[in-house]
């Protein structure tokens, strides 16, 4: 028995620390808690500011969802507003056109309606890639914009969907001038969609995507449903995005053509770009980063507030290309090596 | 994010209004028709000048340039200057234009592109994002959001009359000068040791490298060619659709759409989808202005989902 090669003895231990270091990847470490701990400081801090926090959870939520196919599976698509509006519309027409006012069963509804709409466009769509992806992911958003359009007897057109009344949530809480109730109800929603997608991300299927992303030809080298996975991620990210819009026109309380805008999926990906790519947290500081200095610097002056994000984007490009999470990251390196 | 009412003459709603309603059915059929191939031919010429550029550049490095909206945007602001501020005449203004920006591309090329040649599709398309948002935020800054126009000399104006019909003046200029510019291309294309190197890159790029092409100083020289090319479409558009900084992202979806269904690096692909995108465009506008762009996004996708490479991509 002691003829065992030295490289077999060696093996193991390398095979347990990999599967602890993938445990222990899903573990949650404190400072993940942070930014929750933040969302409700934020709601006893501001209590007049709660509608537009409502908005930036939104945000994140949708950012979050951008995350999922551009951050971990590799998918670069100009469209996502399409789900985006798909949620949203859901959820309007629903309580516009048919009196179907309930907000939990419409958010699953528009959940559902966006995630079909993603799995069906998604099976044609994700075959190709550069410009060609692009540009379908793109005509797709404006095909929806348009038809909406063609049809604005039926969907408000560009004037949208006005004064839309949703019943109390759960049948208990009312909403108030302040957006407090809101606010709250997008808390609990995006934690729930949180947890959904970080537990996609640290299982096997997530760590699929990861390699797709990074190197799809050994993907299919080694035997992985490559289309079958985008689809299905595609599927998910579609539907949160579309819950997303649904919270939209919910703590809103209408909705217009304009989230069908390019404008909204440009803006969606730059605030996953800011804050960092890959790495679920990015969506959160990215997307409330992004409004709060909109909300500060475009009323000071629009033109200022798009030159300044076209400047970000171009350093942030050139010298940060993994966003402020990235960089936050190099700075720990760094003052690790420095102290060591 | 349409482009509403390009194209499409004023008295499109009337044209529709009486194609719907059967008013005297049979020669405003061919009033329509003739309309339509006429107006959708000046559009695709404007689509062309200012789409080939971006062909070229995309076929040759892959780089998926969104800022190419914002050259063809400069361009017709600096028209709009020298006409307007330093009364120079409409057609040396193009010229001069076209020349300013073409040499200021380079600068940007050499610059920022060429750092992300071997860059992911999202960074280039981020980064030249980046360089749209803030060339719309100067053009604002300077020149105010409100559209601008041009004067035109006074042969441009009014209509020209070709016997069965009359015409507007401009539009007839437009299509003229895209058939020049077709011929001139077609020539530096396919006839000229310039453009075979061209033809040679975009086909394999590294055995063209090996062979001994420049393809880095090639690709400069294209980039502001069609640079230049694109704010000669600038200018040209701004007696079509009006001039306002929103131009850079509003058309540049349309340049892309060419661009991709034409197929990267085809002069002929990227003619042939000119076409299709202008009249097809132009003919919805007449028959149903509702729909605004709806004809042709189903048309890209159809043939995206067709031809993922385009009409005469290598796939």
């Amino acid at each position: 028995m002691s003829d065992i090669p030295a490289e077999n003895l060696d093996r193991k231990p390398a095979r347990d620390r990999a599967a602890a270091y993938l445990l222990s990847r899903h573990h949650f470490q404190w400072p993940e808690a942070l930014p929750w701990i933040i969302a409700i400081a934020a709601f006893f801090v501001f209590p007049d500011r709660m509608t537009f926090g409502s908005q930036v959870l939104v945000m994140v939520m949708f950012a979050l969802s951008l995350d999922l196919i551009l951050g971990y599976a590799g998918i670069v698509t100009l469209g996502h507003a399409a789900f985006f509006g798909i949620g949203a519309y859901t959820v309007g027409l629903a309580a516009a056109r048919l009196g179907w006012s309930e907000p939990i069963s419409g958010l699953i509804a528009a959940g559902l309606v966006s995630a079909f709409a993603g799995f069906i466009t998604g099976w044609f769509l994700l075959r190709y890639r550069g410009l060609t992806l692009l540009m379908l992911t793109l005509a797709t958003a404006i095909m929806l914009q348009e038809t909406g359009n063609l049809r604005s007897d039926f969907s408000g057109g560009y004037d949208g969907l006005p004064g839309l009344e949703f019943k109390p949530l759960l049948g208990l809480f009312e909403y108030d001038l302040y957006g407090r109730t809101n606010y709250l109800y997008v808390l609990a929603v995006l934690a729930i969609v949180f947890f959904f997608v970080r537990r996609i991300v640290y299982s096997p299927f997530g760590q699929a995507l990861t390699g797709i992303r990074e190197n799809v030809k050994r993907m299919h080298a080694i035997g992985s449903p490559v289309h079958r996975r985008l689809v299905t991620v595609y599927s998910i990210a579609a539907g949160i995005a579309g819950i997303a819009g649904a919270l939209f026109t919910q703590t809103n309380a209408y909705v217009t053509l304009t989230v069908f805008d390019f404008d909204n999926s440009a803006k969606v990906m730059v605030m996953l770009i800011l804050g960092g790519t890959g790495r679920l947290y990015g969506a959160f500081l990215g997307a409330v980063v992004y409004m709060v200095l909109e909300d500060h610097l475009s009323k000071l002056s629009p033109t200022f507030w798009q030159f300044g994000i076209g400047l970000l984007l171009v350093l942030a490009v050139l010298f940060a290309r993994r966003g402020v999470l990235g960089l936050f990251e190099d700075a720990g390196q760094y003052l690790k090596r420095f102290r060591s | 994010m349409t482009a509403n009412g390009a194209a499409a003459h004023i008295d499109a709603a009337a044209f529709s209004f009486l194609y719907r309603n059967g008013v005297g059915l049979v020669p405003h059929f061919a009033i329509i028709a003739v309309s339509i191939l006429f107006d959708g031919l000046a559009y695709a010429m404007f689509l062309f000048i200012t789409s080939v550029g971006l062909s070229v550049t995309m076929g040759l490095m892959g780089f998926v340039n969104l800022a190419h909206g914002a050259f063809a945007m400069a361009g017709g602001y600096v028209v709009v200057t020298l006409t307007r501020n330093l009364g120079i005449g409409f057609i040396p203004a193009l010229i001069i234009a076209s020349v300013t920006v073409g040499a200021v591309s380079v600068v940007f090329e050499r610059g920022l592109y060429r750092r992300l040649y071997k860059a992911t599709d999202l960074e280039q398309v981020l980064l030249t994002i980046g360089l749209a948002f803030m060339a719309i935020a100067t053009a604002t800054y300077f020149y105010g959001p409100i559209p601008k126009s041009v004067p035109l000399p006074e042969w441009l104006q009014g209509d020209i009359n070709l016997g069965f019909r009359t015409f507007p003046s401009y539009r007839a200029f437009l299509v003229v000068l895209g058939v020049v510019l077709i011929a001139v291309l077609w020539y530096a294309f396919e006839r000229t040791n310039i453009g075979a190197k061209i033809r040679a890159a975009v086909d394999n790029r590294r055995m063209a490298e090996s062979v001994g092409i420049n393809v880095d100083l090639l690709f400069t020289l294209t980039f502001a060619v069609g640079s230049g090319l694109a704010a000669l479409g600038g200018g040209l558009a701004i007696q079509l659709f009006g001039l306002s900084p929103s131009f850079a992202v509003l058309y540049l979806v349309l340049f892309l759409i060419v661009v991709a269904i034409g197929g990267l690096g085809s002069l002929k692909g990227t003619l042939l989808a000119a076409l299709v995108v202008g009249i097809v465009d132009t003919g919805g506008k007449y028959m149903l202005a509702e729909a605004g762009g709806f004809f042709i996004y189903a048309i890209t996708i159809v043939v995206l989902l067709i031809k993922p490479a385009g009409f005469y991509g290598r796939e």
